[in-house]
């Protein structure tokens, strides 16, 4: 597998880390708060470089370690930016019988990078996902929250071209 | 709520307003996708311009079932049911069906129509063999007004549970009913509690395991977003059961639709005093919280769970201790599946002995299952226990489609096993199907034909479990990658038969002694497609052959001379240039050049193009 590029700067701004904290102070004497804090800390950045993961830390007392290591534990938790249009193709049974692995191989080699990572302008991220329970449709594939179902190869062009 | 006939005066309330018409469309995940939403909207639009609004009510419900046709949207009273339904029909629909009382049979679901008389749904072949209890009120009720469900007897079952039995009375009940769990295991759900209810605490946890995370299943979901009330109640009455205040619902993250009506459904509960303090008046209190996983699969480990909720690496823990003494946070706590919890109220309502009744002799009640793959009917399926497969595929999934035939049917997801067609006459129970290889698992239902290859399906799992082995045990992180190994050489040609006898051998360490169930069945897709298709590995070893045509680096795509015509398409769409011949002659493939991507094949109007 080629390595990954990376990596970007962090450019948080002032309201986004006064959200964070609003967040915490809000769910730090919780049991178990790292989980949800973490997820809406993500939703406020996109993504959880270690800049934000340092702040988490010093807000909640939880060693920094800990953090990270929750943090890459957890498919969903993401160190690196992902693109203005998140393409995840579903790898679950249901599809992959119907092939779905076509489908990703096809968007890496259109694409030109591999699952994981993002376009170098910031424009498309690609991931495989397991099951968004839309078996019906199978093969599935979603760009941010849009759906694309009953698949074959030649829709890819038609579907990325909606998002150029 | 402060008392049960407080309760009754609501649901009479709610029975009383009915409109001429409603209809149902299925706002769950797989019509979602497909486009329901804005049918919705459609309707909502076009009802307005024909002047209905007192006549029609739209609800937004959770899942009907038949995915494979969504977006589906069914007219009450009489249940007609329209399938596929694109926004241009609605106009049609509306000024003909809701305005005129003529039913557009042209875009009805086509088996209801084939008769003289429209067939109900309850006749058709998808329908006429499922008995719906986890599934009751899904596609029937609006899962976002809890309303709807006290008005179709909801929080009934609460309210007995707390002004007329012990807590002892309600786990002999469950006890009773004989209720196994649905995530997979099928641990007797009465015995847990009662282990629970045993154990002295200050504080004691009711979680529900709602991180479906068998790829492929989608029972939980479906569940959680047409029926979330039932949960919940579920949920209370284990409380009550067991003795704890707190209760904790774990569910993916990657399921936005049941994360939002799980979080309407909890603050309805609370604002109508179901959850809470002082609940139907008997001072009895319980809260629930929601959990977000955040994608990993081994967090549906019990003990994962618990630790993921604690807010850390979701790594299983060792039993014993089990959770019933020493679970989350340290205290007693039960873990259920969510189509476990939907079906306590009922059993509560109907009697233990209504539940026993249906299924076999050790596996009571029924079964949902996600049914998908090369299947037509592709959908959600609630069976009695003791049904076959060859029910559920041949006459609810409709069989297989484009003449192919039926080759295996997958069950358990990455823990279960491949069930030859030999054994499609096998009663669904817990017991028989372990005795065949395979598990009842959560609920996963793959179908495969004969264009998939088996070995191909077993790395496909292993693979899964590389990438989902949290890495806390040896055997498991280790061993699943060597085994995943051991595939790859196999689907490439490069193995030998002492490759084959490594692989059986792994498999028996991993079972033996992985810490947690993920690694301990992960063999069990080895295990089972060794079992009924050895003969497929053999090919793949020996003859370097993959028989369903799947595993490319075995393959080669051949030109039939004869049915060639030589007109040169497939030279032209060969990305790597291995195709050769002059016009009007038959042409040739280069194996050593041919990068076996099928641009040929699929391009070729004359069938010349073979693989073998």
């Amino acid at each position: 597998m080629p390595e990954k590029k990376q990596t970007v700067p962090f450019s948080g701004t002032k309201e986004q880390e006064e959200a964070l904290l609003q967040v915490i102070a809000g769910l730090k004497d919780e049991p178990g708060a790292l989980m949800p804090i973490l997820q809406k800390a993500q939703d406020i950045y996109g993504y959880l470089p270690m800049e934000v993961q340092k702040m988490i830390s010093d807000e909640t007392g939880i060693p920094l370690e800990k953090i990270y290591g929750v943090v890459t534990f957890y498919s969903q938790f993401s160190l690196s930016p992902k693109g203005k249009y998140r393409i995840s193709v579903c790898l679950g049974t249901a599809c992959y019988v119907k092939g779905s692995g076509d489908i990703y191989n096809a968007l890496m080699e259109k694409l030109g990078i591999v699952g994981g990572e993002c376009t170098p302008d910031g424009k498309f991220s690609l991931d495989a996902c397991r099951c968004v329970g839309a078996c019906g449709l199978a093969p599935v594939m979603m760009v941010n929250d849009e759906v694309y179902g009953r698949l074959t190869v030649d829709d890819i062009d038609d579907i990325l071209a909606k998002y150029e | 709520m402060k008392s049960l006939e407080e309760l009754r005066e609501i649901r009479e309330k709610a029975k009383k307003h009915v409109c001429r018409y409603r209809v149902h469309v299925c706002g769950g995940t797989g019509c979602t996708s497909s486009g329901s939403l804005r049918i919705i909207e459609r309707l909502e639009k076009e009802i307005k311009a024909n002047g209905l609004e007192e006549d029609v009510e739209i609800v937004k419900t959770g899942c009907f079932g038949l995915c494979a046709l969504g977006p589906i949207m069914i007219v009450h009273p009489e249940g007609s049911f329209y399938s596929m339904v694109k926004e241009e029909d609605i106009p049609e629909i509306v000024s003909e069906h809701l305005k005129n009382g003529n039913v557009v049979k042209r875009l009805l679901y086509e088996e209801t129509t084939k008769t003289e008389h429209i067939l109900p749904l309850e006749e058709t072949n998808f329908y006429k063999k499922q008995h719906r209890v986890a599934l009751r009120n899904c596609g029937e009720i609006s899962p976002e007004h809890i309303e709807e469900y006290i008005g179709v007897g909801g929080y009934e079952a609460l309210g007995k549970v707390l002004t007329e039995m012990t807590p002892q009375d309600v786990i002999q009940v469950i006890t009773d009913s004989g209720l196994r769990g649905r995530g997979g295991a099928g641990f007797p759900t009465g015995l847990k509690w009662k282990f629970a209810a045993a154990n002295e605490a200050d504080q004691k946890y009711v979680c529900c395991n709602a991180d479906e995370g068998d790829p492929g299943a989608f029972m939980d979901r479906s569940v959680l977003e047409g029926d979330p009330h039932a949960v919940l109640e579920a949920m209370t009455i284990a409380g009550y059961a067991i003795g704890a205040t707190q209760g904790y619902i774990y569910v993916r993250a990657e399921y936005p639709i049941a994360v939002q009506r799980l979080e309407i459904a909890i603050s309805q509960s609370r604002e109508m005093g179901l959850l809470g303090d002082d609940i139907f008046g008997t001072g009895f209190k319980f809260d629930i919280g929601l959990r977000l996983g955040a994608g990993a699969f081994v967090c549906g480990e019990e003990t994962a769970l618990m630790t993921s909720i604690e807010g850390n690496r979701g790594e299983p823990r060792p039993r014993p201790p089990f959770p019933a003494l020493k679970g989350l946070f340290q205290k007693p706590t039960i873990l259920n599946n969510v189509e476990t919890y939907a079906n306590i109220p009922q059993i509560i309502i109907n009697g233990p002995e209504w539940f026993s009744s249906m299924g076999t002799e050790k596996s009571k009640g029924t079964k949902v299952f996600a049914l998908g793959g090369k299947i037509h009917n592709t959908g959600l399926v609630e069976i009695p226990m003791g049904t076959t497969l060859r029910e559920i595929v041949e006459e609810i999934g409709g069989g297989v489609p484009n003449g192919k035939k039926f080759k295996a049917a997958q069950t358990g997801g990455p823990s279960g096993g491949c069930i030859p067609a030999e054994h499609l006459d096998v009663p669904i129970d817990y017991d028989n199907l372990i005795a065949i290889g395979s598990m009842m698992g959560s609920g996963g239902l793959i179908v495969m034909d004969e264009d998939t290859c088996m070995v191909d399906i077993a790395k496909f799992f292993l693979e899964f479990t590389v990438d989902e082995s949290c890495g806390k045990c040896t055997p498991c992180r280790i061993g699943t990658r060597r085994m995943l190994e051991i595939l790859e050489k196999i689907t490439k040609g490069k193995a030998t038969m002492e490759d084959l006898d490594k692989l059986e051998e792994l498999c028996y360490h991993l079972k033996s002694n992985s810490l947690c169930a993920l690694g301990q069945t992960a063999p069990n897709p080895v295990i089972s497609t060794l079992r009924y298709f050895r003969d497929e590995y053999i090919a793949h070893i020996v003859d370097k052959k993959c028989p369903a045509g799947v595993c490319k680096d075995l393959l080669q795509y051949k030109i039939d001379a004869d049915k060639c015509k030589g007109c040169t398409l497939c030279s032209r769409v060969c990305p790597a240039g291995a195709i050769v011949g002059s016009v009007k002659e038959p042409h040739m493939i280069n194996s050593e050049k041919c990068l076996k991507c099928g641009a040929c094949m699929e391009k070729c109007r004359f069938g010349a193009i073979y693989k073998e």
